[in-house]
């Protein structure tokens, strides 16, 4: 795989996986039930 | 008894994310998203995509989560209570989910059929003219019937058959629980695909073609409209689902962060599955000796004859992964096929005061007979036109005109309000842009764009009388049943009386 693809997927994985994580973390640190 | 205590109500706050996701996360995640990755530019195309998450899909998707929570009621209920005028707006996405799971269930069936054939690999050598001769039957167009396939009809019974079985119970005790067992098993069955996906020789190769950027594809006007739609299809907005799911919420719920949850899920569940769709069709390329985009495909073709393909060419695994992989398509297809039929059956239990488990025992026999026509030799036929005319033109109209009327004749201020007291994050401006122009502007363009090219090239060489017959026929009952079922009288008036807290 190129250097430039390898960026992209983490990128993506990043993202996606990063801001899921972040959304549930202040739901359950933060939120109401 | 009013409607407020008779209102089914999730058990917990994560029932309802866990119901959300499911419904969202669905066929489309698995055997569309990763060619709409590869087709508009690889690695480039999440530009366009996410800037079209955080536009127009979390937007949309916290409107619905309102409307549902602020009004307890079901797509036709909610708009009703804001304005009598208005409830017609609301059966049009009960009717759009209707023509889905009509078809839908079809589909679950097969998934349902090549799970116990990837057990002995049972399409055979040559999976493509097995899937479409010996499975399907296929017979010389939409016109003619052909014979029934049984197979394809006892897998109908199960799938109406367990969502009556399972759904017609209480919600909590129902929908719920289904979506607490079979989400995590989705993800347990996707994570072995995806993992085996990955690690197989040549693997690289297709996702090298996956993620690759092409950047001068951002210019493309056509790449932005491909990732505006991706987006909202894929979050089964405009289907009066997620409506209907938080009208289950308790009072004051926060919508803003569990629409962010179901939107970075159902992107989180649709990227990573690219990476094991891409891996497997790299493998494929590089056993067969032929470039990756010979053997790329989408859709039905990928599920049920590339990936067949694939299974045959790793020995033994090819069994285990074969059945895991199909298991995954009948969780993600039940998972949002129960989403769909409750937001079919939840507005004539409001309105018309049907009991559940009799609405439940009426939709699904009725549903059995009338998708029973997918099990003949032209099913796959009238399935293509009727998803090509319920996705182009159904749901896209509804997008625009829930955002239209919510953002124009409703007061957008009220629904920013009512956000953002209950919840932990706030919406501002972003989101009155995104509902006011972005959305109704993307889904506009979107649907000029079908609607052309409908008319001047038609669709997949059908002939005008199939397109007619079906597609637009579709349409026609739709819009009939929408005037019908908006003329006929609530049975408790005092429901549509609204009072804000």
């Amino acid at each position: 795989m190129s250097g430039i693809a390898i960026l992209f997927m983490i990128a993506g994985l990043c993202i996606t996986w990063g801001g899921l994580g972040y959304a549930l973390y202040i739901q359950f640190t933060r939120g109401k039930k | 008894m009013s409607n407020e205590a008779s209102r089914p109500s999730w058990n917990s706050k994560m029932g309802f994310i866990l119901s959300a996701v499911g419904s969202a996360v669905g066929l489309g995640n698995i055997w569309r998203f990763p060619y709409v990755l590869y087709a508009n530019g690889g690695g480039g195309f999440l530009i366009p995509y996410f800037v079209a998450i955080f536009t127009a899909a979390i937007p949309l998707l916290i409107l619905e989560y309102i409307l549902g929570s602020k009004y307890r009621g079901s797509a036709p209920l909610a708009f009703a209570r804001n304005n009598k005028k208005f409830e017609w707006v609301g059966w049009i996405p009960t009717l759009v989910s209707l023509m889905i799971i009509l078809y839908y269930s079809a589909i679950v069936s097969w998934a349902i059929n090549y799970l116990f054939l990837s057990i002995t690999r049972g399409w055979g050598a040559d999976p493509s003219s097995f899937f479409f001769s010996d499975f399907l039957g296929l017979s010389d167009g939409p016109l003619s019937f052909g014979g029934v396939n049984l197979s394809v009809l006892f897998g109908l019974i199960v799938v109406w058959g367990g969502t009556f079985i399972l759904c017609s119970r209480q919600l909590d005790k129902g929908i719920e629980k289904f979506n607490k067992i079979l989400l995590p098993l989705l993800g347990i069955s996707l994570l072995i695909v995806i993992i085996r996906g990955v690690t197989l020789e040549g693997a690289s190769i297709g996702l090298n073609v996956l993620f690759t950027p092409d950047f001068s594809q951002l210019l493309n006007p056509k790449v932005w409209v491909a990732a505006y739609s991706q987006v909202f299809f894929s979050l089964s907005v405009a289907m009066g689902i997620m409506i209907t799911y938080s009208s289950y919420l308790p009072k004051k719920s926060d919508v803003v962060n569990t629409a962010f949850i179901t939107g970075f899920a159902n992107s989180a569940f649709e990227f990573t599955v690219s990476i094991g769709v891409f891996g497997i069709l790299g493998y494929m390329s590089y056993q067969n000796n032929v470039p990756v985009t010979e053997v790329i495909q989408s859709g039905v073709g990928l599920a049920f004859t590339a990936f067949p393909q694939a299974f045959n060419l790793m020995g033994g695994f090819g069994n285990v992964l074969g059945v895991v992989f199909f298991a995954s398509l009948v969780f993600a297809g039940m998972t949002s096929f129960v989403s769909l039929t409750e937001a079919f059956i939840a507005p004539f239990i409001d309105k018309f005061k049907i009991e559940r488990k009799k609405m439940y025992m009426y939709v699904c026999i009725g549903g059995f007979a009338i998708s029973s026509m997918y099990a003949t030799g032209a099913g796959l036929y009238i399935l293509d036109i009727v998803d090509y005319f319920i996705n182009s033109f159904g749901i896209v109209f509804v997008g625009i005109i829930e955002a239209v009327v919510v953002g124009y004749v409703f007061k957008l201020d009220s629904f920013a309000e009512y956000a953002n007291k209950n919840s932990i994050q706030s919406v501002g401006k972003l989101w009155f842009v995104s509902l006011l122009l972005v959305v109704p502007i993307f889904l506009t363009i979107n649907l000029l764009l079908s609607i052309y090219t409908t008319i001047t090239q038609g669709y997949e060489g059908y002939s005008l009388s199939a397109l007619g017959i079906y597609g637009l026929g579709a349409l026609t009952c739709i819009v009939l049943f929408t005037l019908i079922l908006s003329k006929l009288p609530w049975k408790n008036k005092e429901d549509l009386e609204f009072i804000e807290d």
